[in-house]
């Protein structure tokens, strides 16, 4: 039976079906989960997809992180449960403090959507396992507020114990410190990341298929989990 | 003062009413006691001012408009001119519905709020079809890149159409961005919305069945926007520009979001048996013509309208342009449903009234009547005027214009790269990287293709093809010609990309209709933009009209954008326009004529415009449609790229920055072989493509055998840091010289790119 994994919908997720899709052609079965439902339906994995939840009026992903799909997530995230959190999502793992760090307003204050290289930087997660350490891969990224902070006693430690998942390389769309694209908690099972690896999974409306590895990845882990 | 109700009215037929305060004519205000048999009340009288305003009732351009319904049968038009939008079969169980409107007024006045929401309104159009809306688009005319007001009015109108389709995640896939300093007090701010329904979900706007439920969808009702139509949209700003700021309506695209999908979920569940938008006008125009084209009557009880303001009077809610709002009309037995599904989206929903037996519609607040009228009479039967004509005394002057002496080919290197730096030939990538362009994850080609392509059906490829073109220089030496020419390029645009072109929709922009130069212009324009589409096969579907685009008594160049939709079977046979492998052939589709009039290096290096533009053929256009969808069928191209403005030297340019290939090229030479002419004549029915040199000899040979002039001007060579583009005798430039030329002129203006990395994106596999 193929995995199942979930991809949660907040009002305002806009990439749900577009997660959803990435899902389906890495060979898992998506599952729509609604942000006010408590119940995770069993799903062995969870994505948080992008969009503006709630319209992010207040901080990104601030009122999202009380919606009772969250209170499940946090919870069996603690237990190991897969989690990848992608624009808007890694903003609401941010706010659910499943990640450190906060995501503010690019740099130069617009949003920006381009093709992006990265490198990836830790392949010690379930969501990057499928990687080349050192890899680098395209996706687009198209965010308003991706732009990594964090206090430099915590970048030091993201760095010291490997938590950097990728980094932007050939320039810095947004600001972020350390040229941060994504980050993982100390167990490697949540990952938050800016760019978006769903719209890069078919060679028709991407710019490639490096995208795939993500959901590739939780997939093999699961398996051999 | 106590409520001006109905009876009150009847029983004060002398008191003064402030009708040409609220921009009705003598004539007009008789006609309204006329029709009521009374003095309108202060509601009705306001209702009748927006209704009958140029905006609402196209009362200038109505007898014009009529010629883009006389077009031929066409099978796949399920729903033609008059609805909120026309709505194409595109096979597979599939319709499309699209339209493009202006937003200009309130994009001047207040840039971010008012191209916002001139997104949420023409999405709000598409969703009220019965379709997903699955993208936008944005056609824009500014002023002088360096003018000081640009720098307001650009960066606020390019985040607000951002802001807003960004976040009600649909992808914007192309559009124009245009630098003519007959904008300035004036800018255009089109937005183009396509949605996607299966055939059977259409939705119309008609309120039928006595007892049915009118509910108002969505956000509350506040001030913002009242006097939107009749004030801003239908009337001229002065020069001391924009000073209307509250009649801007503010846009918020959470709650719009939250209602396409609730009302996605109703059209499926088929709960909704008519239903309309509140754009301009608000709650007088949804109420007045669901009720007319139902020929129902209808009740509306307008206490019970959510308000944001409890001060609110009759007049301003019904006039209110508060975004975000739909009117659904639903049975009572479904009506439970139809409250459960906006409770879950977070959708407020309210009962305010009921189809009536009879054909009048009654507005009450409170337990006073405030409103009793036909409501066809607000809604057909506005005036329809005749505008005096005049062709403009200045017409013929500017044709006789003639055009500064050509440069010789010494100077064609730096000419090139103050042409592609030029404000309308750079790169657009500082606009159009504030949109985002992949969400739905169905886009196949965006900015800076020739035409956005999406798909629609991921089992069967089927999808779309979009583009918007408009030319107002062009159209200002000749209205005519120049909305054919319009025409003529969105369609090459989409043919270009391999698909067939199928409907047409556009945005008439003009000055003011009182000025018969103006009406001059628009019926050229529109006896053009007809008879095009009649030859070409492209029935109009629906569109809208923008008068009084002008700044005290000068008029903007006339400027009828025009989108052509095409259709693709397949989208994974799409033609992109960048060079991809090196050693290819290239090869000049159509003919090169002596054609600068109007032409982008006048304009840019002279400042000039005059003379002629570019001769139309239009069974040209036809054959080179055919011959690039051929050769996307059969798998013959490897790019293609349509020849507008700016010419061969703009399309080389772009084709290889597009993924860093460069290029030979070898100019035809001979008697009368000008080579600035060849490189920057503007003539239409041009195409540059690429063919793998296996493919040359059968491409070469089925255009001679359909008798399209063919000629191998080159060949694709080079990556890397090393490539070139070398036109053979004249010049070579570095790609990297060339694209820091392409590149810098928008960051330069409006602030740097972050991050931003000057290499060519990897060609994604086909």
């Amino acid at each position: 039976m193929s995995a199942r994994i979930g991809v949660v919908t907040f009002p305002g997720s806009l990439d749900d079906r577009d997660a959803q899709r990435a899902v389906r052609l890495s060979g898992a079965e998506p599952v729509p989960l609604w942000h006010g439902d408590g119940d995770l339906h069993g799903v062995d994995a969870v994505v948080l997809p992008g969009g503006f939840s709630y319209g992010d009026y207040l901080r990104c992903g601030a009122i999202a992180r009380f919606a009772p799909v969250m209170n499940a997530i946090v919870e069996q995230a603690a237990e190991g449960l897969p989690v990848l959190g992608i624009c808007n999502g890694f903003q609401v793992l941010c706010e659910s403090h499943l990640l450190p760090g906060a995501l503010t307003r690019n740099q130069n204050l617009h949003f920006v959507n381009r093709d992006q290289r990265l490198r990836v930087d830790s392949t010690a997660t379930l969501w990057t396992g499928g990687y080349d350490q050192g890899q680098e891969i395209v996706i687009p990224v198209k965010n308003g507020e991706g732009c990594y902070v964090a206090d430099e006693r915590t970048l030091d430690q993201l760095e010291a114990e490997g938590r950097i998942v990728a980094r932007y390389v050939g320039g810095n769309p947004n600001g972020s410190a350390r040229d941060i694209a994504g980050i993982a908690n100390e167990r490697g099972n949540v990952v938050g990341l800016m760019p978006h690896p769903e719209h890069a999974v078919e060679h028709l409306t991407g710019p490639g298929t490096d995208g795939l590895g993500f959901f590739t990845s939780v997939l093999k882990a699961l398996v051999s989990a | 003062m106590s409520l001006d109700s109905v009876d009150r009215a009847a029983g004060t037929p002398d008191e003064e009413q402030p009708y040409l305060e609220l921009g009705l004519k003598d004539d007009e205000y008789a006609r309204v006691r006329e029709i009521l048999g009374r003095r309108p009340t202060q509601t009705e009288l306001a209702m009748y001012s927006i209704m009958w305003s140029e905006h609402c009732s196209y009362k200038s351009s109505k007898v014009h408009l009529r010629q883009f319904a006389d077009m031929p049968e066409n099978e796949r038009l399920l729903v033609g001119m008059g609805e909120n939008a026309g709505v194409v079969d595109v096979g597979e169980g599939l319709a499309v519905t699209f339209k493009v409107e202006s937003h200009n007024h309130p994009s001047y006045v207040e840039p971010y709020q008012g191209a916002a929401t001139g997104v949420g309104g023409i999405v709000r159009d598409i969703l009220t079809m019965g379709a997903r809306p699955v993208l936008v688009m944005d056609p824009l005319r500014f002023g002088d890149i360096d003018h000081p007001d640009t720098q307001r009015v650009l960066p606020g109108i390019v985040a607000g159409i951002g802001g807003y389709g960004n976040c009600l995640g649909l992808p914007n896939i192309g559009g124009e961005v245009v630098f003519d300093p007959t904008y300035q007090g004036n800018p255009l701010v089109n937005a183009l919305c396509l949605g996607v329904m299966p055939k059977d979900r259409i939705q119309l706007s008609a309120a039928t069945g006595v007892g049915n439920v009118v509910v108002l969808l969505g956000a509350k009702t506040g001030r913002d926007g009242i006097g939107g139509v009749s004030v801003l949209a239908s009337a001229t700003f002065d020069d001391d520009g924009p000073a209307n700021r509250p009649a801007v309506q503010v846009g918020d695209p959470f709650t719009e979001k939250l209602l396409i999908e609730a009302c996605l979920e109703m059209y499926d569940a088929k709960l909704v048996q008519g239903i309309q938008d509140l754009g301009g006008a608000g709650l007088t125009c949804a109420l007045t013509e669901t009720s007319a084209a139902g020929k129902s009557g209808m009740h509306a009880h307008l206490e019970r309208v959510p308000l944001r303001e409890a001060s609110m009077e009759p007049h301003e809610i019904l006039a209110s342009e508060s975004q975000e709002r739909m009117l659904a009309i639903v049975t009572p037995e479904d009506l439970p449903a139809v409250l459960a599904i906006a409770e879950k989206w977070g959708v407020l929903a309210t009962d305010i009234g009921e189809v009536t037996d009879g054909d009048r519609l009654v507005i009450s607040w409170h337990d006073e009547v405030v409103v009793d009228v036909p409501p066809g009479s607000l809604a057909d039967d506005g005036p329809v005027y005749t505008r005096p004509i005049e062709r403009p005394a200045d017409q013929d002057e500017l044709a006789a214009n003639a055009l500064p002496a050509y440069p010789d080919a010494a100077g064609l290197r730096a000419l090139l790269l103050r042409m592609i730096a030029s404000p309308n030939l750079c790169s657009r990538r500082w606009v159009v990287e504030q949109f985002d362009r992949v969400v739905l994850g169905d886009t196949v080609l965006a900015w800076p293709e020739d035409a956005g392509v999406v798909r629609l059906s991921e089992e069967t490829g089927l999808g779309i093809a979009l583009a918007t073109d408009g030319n107002g220089r062009y159209t200002r030496l000749d209205p005519y010609a120049g909305a054919q020419l319009a025409l003529a390029e969105a369609y090459r645009n989409v043919v270009a990309t391999g698909a067939v072109p199928i409907a047409v929709t556009n945005c008439l922009n003009f000055g003011s209709p009182e000025d018969p130069a103006v009406m001059w212009q628009f019926a050229e324009a529109t006896r053009g933009l007809a008879e095009a589409c009649r030859e070409l096969g492209t029935p109009v579907t629906g569109g809208n009209v923008s008068f009084y685009n002008q700044t005290g008594s000068t008029p903007i160049n006339p400027t009828p954008v025009v989108g052509v939709l095409g259709l693709f079977d397949d989208v994974a046979r799409r033609t992109p326009m960048g060079f991809r492998d090196e050693g290819e052939t290239l090869l000049l589709l159509g003919d090169t004529r002596d054609e600068l009039g109007g032409s982008e290096w006048a304009w840019a290096e002279h400042r000039h415009l005059g003379g002629r533009p570019p001769a139309v053929d239009l069974a040209r256009e036809k054959l080179l449609g055919e011959v690039l969808v051929s050769g996307s069928r059969d798998g013959m191209l490897s790019a293609a790229h349509d020849l507008s403005d700016g010419g061969l030297a703009q399309a080389l340019v772009e084709s290889a920055l597009r993924f860093g290939t460069g290029a030979r090229v070898v100019l035809p030479q001979g008697q009368g072989q000008d080579p600035f002419v060849q490189l920057f004549s503007e003539s239409a029915g041009r195409a540059l493509v690429a063919v793998p040199r296996s493919e040359e000899l059968r491409f070469t040979e089925m255009c001679a055998a359909r008798g399209l002039p063919c000629t191998r001007i080159g060949v694709t060579d080079g990556q890397g840091d090393g490539a070139t583009l070398e036109v053979q005798d004249l010049f070579t430039v570095p790609l990297a010289e060339l694209r820091e030329a392409y590149e810098s002129t928008l960051p330069r203006m409006f602030g740097p790119l972050a991050g931003a990395t000057a290499d060519a994106p990897a060609a994604p596999a086909l």
